[in-house]
């Protein structure tokens, strides 16, 4: 144990998972939010499913899966030194996360274009609850979507920090961390596609 | 030198801990595998009726979840405070809603 340098990697992984609780708690309201007023309003939600692209939704769905794998694959390659593949591996997350983005544009550019926006007056001559499904589709897809830039951000350091070797084989908590927070990405999203993609 | 790093149980940052071996590519690629073929049934449950849909959504949605906590998230491999944490925080929102569609039952 030569140059031993202090440090808690337990409890840098507890506190990421103590703010990780808080996204949930976060999400979590939401997902409430969105029972109580589908149990209120099952024939517009009903409708208002049907009007979202499910073929996006999946394709997204399976995108944001494989981004997931590859970050955790690129901490097994950390762990046995094999930075080449541990970079391949989170380049491809990289990319991954932006292909989920610009789905996203295209689906939430579609909707914008039949005058399906937050505020739009085509969305204020719809009963009360589908103006309530889309408010929520845009608030929690939105916010998912915010998550996703940060977490792509984030992700990015860590690709710089591999490749300069601040991130490796024996110190590599920022990773770690990092890619937990991309995972809980992922686990909204598996919730987000059955709730309004395959809500029809 | 090999004591060191073939034996789990004396790890020098372990604590109090549970120490496991790293798992390899493979373990995730698998749980990647059962992602996706849940997702297809959870699709396919879509198309059969609204109550096979509303099924899948209960079963299948939290079961991925779980496996992306239990190996992607690496909580497998975490001591029982880990999964403390995540059920207490759970549990909470479970509270919150059962509270929330207490108050709609009654009126």
């Amino acid at each position: 144990m030569s140059g031993h340098v202090h440090r808690d990697d337990l409890g840098s992984r507890l506190g990421m998972w103590l703010f990780l609780v808080t996204e949930i708690v976060l999400f979590g309201g939401l997902f409430i939010g969105y029972s109580y007023m589908r149990y209120k309003y099952p024939a517009e939600f009903h409708h208002g499913g049907a009007e979202l692209n499910a073929t996006l939704g999946v394709t997204n769905t399976l995108v944001l899966l494989t981004s997931s794998l590859t970050v955790v694959l690129a901490i097994v390659a950390i762990q046995r030194a094999e930075k080449k593949r541990a970079l391949a591996f989170l380049g491809t997350t990289l990319a991954l996360g932006l292909t989920f983005l610009v789905i996203k544009s295209f689906e939430w550019g579609a909707k914008f274009h039949h005058g399906l926006y937050p505020n739009s007056p085509h969305l204020a001559t719809l009963p009360p609850g589908e103006q309530v499904f889309f408010g929520l589709y845009f608030t929690m897809t939105g916010l998912h979507g915010v998550h996703v830039v940060v977490g792509l951000a984030v992700l990015s350091v860590m690709f710089w920090w591999v490749a300069t070797d601040r991130v490796r084989q024996d110190r590599y908590i920022h990773l770690e961390n990092s890619g937990l927070y991309w995972h809980l990405v992922d686990v909204i999203w598996i919730f987000l596609l059955p709730l309004f993609y395959l809500a029809a | 030198m090999n004591e060191t790093l073939h034996s789990p149980d004396h790890h020098p940052y372990s604590l109090d801990e549970p120490h496991v071996e790293h798992p390899g590519y493979g373990t995730f690629i698998k749980v990647w595998a059962a992602l996706v073929v849940l997702t297809f049934c959870l699709v396919g449950l879509s198309h059969v009726s609204q109550s096979y849909a509303v099924w899948g959504l209960l079963t299948l949605t939290p079961l991925k979840a779980g496996l992306v906590f239990y190996y992607f998230m690496h909580l497998k491999y975490e001591g029982s405070l880990f999964k403390i944490v995540i059920l207490v925080t759970l549990g909470t929102l479970l509270i919150f809603f059962a509270l929330l569609f207490s108050d709609v039952a009654f009126h």
